[in-house]
């Protein structure tokens, strides 16, 4: 381990001379042939904000999941505080003061906040005096770190921030004094992701210890005191986060130097290949997803859907795929597709020229037991060029597959692995060979670089403009606003199902963007 | 990466399982009073030993290939069609009503003519399970279970009050005309000069049901259908994304399944029987699922595990006719081994795959 800087500095909120508030002494842990931790030794400082940082499969979330007792480390000790502590389950993590901030939130949907919040925590048989200490408890909590939330709130009917605040309330209710947050800005909007930093550095300055787990760089930079690496199982370097550089983080993240910013040329666009008119769309649980969305992307542009994740973007992508049903018009060079009849699936979409990589590529785009081979053709397997007769042509399958590998720098160049068996980079990069070499006239982009380590992004950015560049048209959904004004020729933002604007990216920052993800039109408004 | 070698993986695990289901057999032998070693040799004896062994082996394996690759063929789909039963039951009314409906000259004729029957009925009564679950999202193990219960009784009433020929007291159809008779294995062997024991009942249908393995093979890892089949067995959401109907893969996929099963019935049916009675699949549908289980739903697998399945059932009527073992402890020898082929896989499968891993590691460890 490189130690770029001494951790046991005094952070802001921090006790002089007080044992650090964690302790990991040499943590390792295999699943089966996989070193998912390889002697770790870490230390938190108390009262400070410490960043872990590192790719897909760095091995963060089984560190975190070992400190919560999910897991039971093959070596090493924990200590809290200074003191030796076993975690044989979640209970003793609570009982040690860790509290826990999952990505995907644990909260009973048609419970209120208070009931949540009690949840697990009750005192005796009856709720009646639980709900009232409780809500006295919650009260102060919540005025102290300044944290509002109504406590007769029902969950569902509240936005995902305060539903993330109600679990930090969870944690402190608990008398937590060490919370571990996982990707906790995932699902917010930046507005709400700065309120965050707001209460986690409120939680700091009262003392509290907070580890936050990203893959976000900028993250780290705006609210951590220290930062720690990891790769491939490995802790490779502590820093004080003043002293180092978004740059030189994503070397120690992967290895090598990285280009953080896309390099392309301006485009030129040519006639409209997709026009969208008043497209709607009604789930099963008859909430409307779409609400009469219109969009144009011409041939050789990309157009940009910014939003927070599940603002109807994944409808859109879905329904110009085939796969989800609507009302509306859709047209591709001049001519309308069918929505609704024999024809709205995706093979007649394929045939249409409509390439898709989708946003989910380990449940849509790609089936994990399949081979390689068996993946490059998924989708297109009815086309004739594929089948010799009756059967699938399998040999010229696989031949191929290995020029597309190659060509699309899919490591291990193997055909016959299974699709489990790459990394998420070399997984997306199968996906987009698949559809890029398919030559489309329209390629829609669902999340194209969700858990792809740093290395394959530049990569996966640089095939979208190459076939930007070849003239094709492209509908680019993300949730990562970097990517989007990075890459994006003009950028539309999504809020409720509806487009809220668009926007040159070159005439506009995150703060505008932000406000329109949000939902808010000000000023000069939708354009 | 795979943690084991494909040969470990498909030959050492069974092996291993089925060795230990015959420890415990041979100690529950062991603890009613009799010679495990002696018992094993009778039935290697009886199954294997002579022409007549084998005839048997091979008429009851080929049952179970039909079922298995019925089984494996849905399961491709993640369907798990435990209806075989009820589908060979129905195939056999398919095969029946085919043989006695034409005066047939030769079985050159009657033979395409039964398998269609047995195919269609069999399909059919996989048809309505399938297409419930298509469209009304029923649970395909609760419907075909409870298909074979009704297929048991539609063929208990067409036998009684249909086909049982006028004045007879026994529940079953008139004897199929003799152009129906398949040829034996006895026959099919003379012309090549082997001989071969002519009272067993091996037909014409075991040749059948290995060129039904081969079909089989064909249609689930070379066409376009096995594709989306296996495509949808693995990732519905997937399928959907690639423009492939679940409503017609599920329904085919069945069809295909039930087809397989009612075709069952040209081996026990036509080959053996030369007429219809009562529950005349005797089960072969249940041990279908443990076949396509043990072979690992790939048709050369279930070829395998039928004939060793064959082995047991030939093996343990040997066992309860020279040996005092009760028919029913042949039952708890045919359990365990499908307990622990099938049910217990895991427990055998997850040891070996940890000293796998112990010798790639003390390999890796060599070599840095």
């Amino acid at each position: 381990m490189k130690d770029l800087a001494d951790t046991s500095g005094q952070p802001p909120g921090a006790a002089p001379n007080a044992p650090p508030a964690i302790e990991l002494r040499g943590i390792s842990k295999a699943f089966g042939p996989v070193q998912a931790n390889k002697d770790i030794s870490l230390s938190v400082a108390k009262g400070a904000i410490h960043g872990i940082i590192g790719e897909n499969g760095a091995g963060k979330s089984t560190l975190m999941s070992i400190l919560y007792g999910f897991y039971k480390a093959d070596r090493g000790e924990i200590l809290i505080n200074g003191q030796v502590t076993q975690i044989p389950d979640s209970q003793a993590a609570i009982a040690a003061g860790i509290g826990m901030v999952f990505q995907h939130f644990k909260l009973v949907e048609n419970f209120t906040v208070l009931e949540n919040v009690v949840l697990g925590a009750e005192e005796g048989a009856l709720l009646r005096t639980t709900m009232s200490n409780a809500r006295k408890h919650l009260t102060e909590i919540a005025e102290e770190y300044e944290m509002n939330v109504d406590p007769d709130a029902v969950i569902e009917e509240i936005g995902v921030g305060q539903q993330q605040r109600v679990e930090i309330l969870k944690s402190l209710y608990r008398n937590a004094e060490i919370l571990i947050l996982d990707e906790p800005t995932g699902v917010l909007t930046p507005a709400e992701a700065d309120h965050l930093f707001r209460i986690l550095r409120g939680l700091r300055d009262e003392g509290k210890t907070i580890i936050l787990i990203t893959h976000k760089l900028r993250e780290i930079m705006d609210v951590t005191d220290t930062v720690s690496v990891m790769r491939r199982g490995e802790m490779t370097a502590t820093v004080k986060t003043a002293e180092t550089s978004p740059e030189e983080l994503a070397e120690l993240m992967v290895g090598r130097k990285v280009l953080l910013r896309v390099n392309k040329r301006p485009a030129q666009p040519g006639p409209t290949v997709l026009k969208v008119e008043n497209l709607r769309v009604v789930d099963e649980d008859k909430v409307e997803r779409l609400k009469g969305v219109s969009l144009e992307v011409r041939a050789g542009e990309i157009l940009g859907i910014a939003g927070v994740a599940g603002n109807g973007q994944s409808e859109l992508l879905n329904v110009l795929g085939g796969i989800t049903r609507a009302t509306g018009s859709v047209q591709i060079n001049g001519q309308e597709i069918d929505l609704t009849g024999k024809h709205s699936d995706g093979r007649s979409r394929r045939k249409r020229g409509i390439s898709h990589v989708p946003e989910d590529r380990q449940r849509a785009g790609l089936i994990m037991d399949f081979a390689a081979w068996e993946n490059m053709v998924f989708g297109y397997q009815w086309d004739p060029a594929l089948n010799t007769g009756w059967l699938m042509d399998n040999a010229g399958i696989k031949a191929e597959t290995e020029g597309k590998m190659e060509r699309f720098d899919v490591r291990p160049p193997n055909p016959q692995l299974a699709a489990k068996s790459f990394s998420g980079g070399n997984q997306q990069k199968i996906v987009l060979a698949r559809e890029i070499e398919r030559n489309p006239d329209l390629l829609l982009v669902g999340q194209p670089t969700r858990g792809v380590d740093i290395g394959a992004i530049e990569f996966i950015h640089q095939q979208i403009i190459d076939l930007r560049d070849a003239g094709k048209a492209i509908l680019l959904v993300s949730v990562e606003l970097d990517e989007i004004m990075g890459l994006s020729d003009r950028i539309a933002v999504m809020f409720d199902g509806q487009i809220m604007g668009e926007r040159l990216p070159d005439e506009t920052n995150e703060g505008e963007l932000g406000l329109l993800m949000a939902g808010v039109t000000s000023g000069e408004g939708a354009r | 990466m795979d943690v084991m070698p494909k040969w470990a993986d498909v030959v050492l695990v069974p092996v291993v399982s089925l060795l230990l289901a015959m420890v415990i057999s041979a100690l529950v032998i062991l603890g009613i009073g009799e010679d495990p070693w002696a018992a094993l040799k009778l039935m290697v004896q009886g199954s294997f030993g002579s022409t007549y062994g084998w005839g048997y082996t091979l008429f009851y394996a080929t049952n179970f290939i039909f079922t298995g690759l019925a089984f494996a063929v849905a399961s491709h789909a993640s369907m798990f069609n435990i209806g075989a039963e009820g589908q060979a039951t129905l195939g056999g009314l398919g095969v029946a009503l085919v043989c006695l409906a034409l005066p047939w000259p030769h079985w050159a004729l009657a033979l395409p003519a039964a398998m269609v029957g047995g195919a269609l009925f069999g399909a059919a009564w996989a048809f309505l399970p399938a297409w419930l679950a298509a469209k009304r999202g029923s649970h395909i193990v609760i419907t075909t279970i409870m298909f074979n219960f009704i297929g048991a009784a539609v063929l208990n009433y067409m036998l009684v009050n249909v086909m049982r020929p006028a004045g007879s007291m026994d529940p079953a159809s008139a004897k199929f005309p003799d152009g129906t008779n398949l040829p034996s294995l006895h026959d099919i062997l003379a012309v090549v000069g082997i001989p071969f024991s002519k009272s067993a009942p091996a037909n014409l249908a075991f040749i059948i049901a290995l060129i039904a393995c081969v079909v089989v093979w064909l249609l689930i890892w070379r066409t376009r259908f096995g594709f989306e089949l296996r495509a949808y067995g693995k990732s519905e959401s997937a399928a959907v994304y690639a423009g492939i109907s679940p409503t017609k893969i599920i329904v085919v996929a069945m069809l295909i399944s039930g087809g397989l099963a009612g075709m069952m019935a040209v081996n026990n049916v036509m080959g053996e029987a030369e007429r219809l009675v009562l529950n005349s699949v005797e089960g072969a549908g249940f041990i279908g699922i443990a076949v396509a289980l043990m072979g690992r739903n790939h048709p050369l697998g279930i070829l395998l595990a039928a004939i060793l399945f064959g082995f047991l059932y030939q093996g343990g009527a040997e066992l309860a006719l020279w040996m005092s073992i009760p028919r029913e402890l042949i039952v708890v020898i045919q359990g365990l081994v499908i307990l622990f082929t099938g049910a217990l896989d895991n427990m055998v499968r997850m040891p070996i795959e940890k000293i796998f891993l112990a010798i790639r590691r003390s390999k890796q460890a060599a070599g840095e």
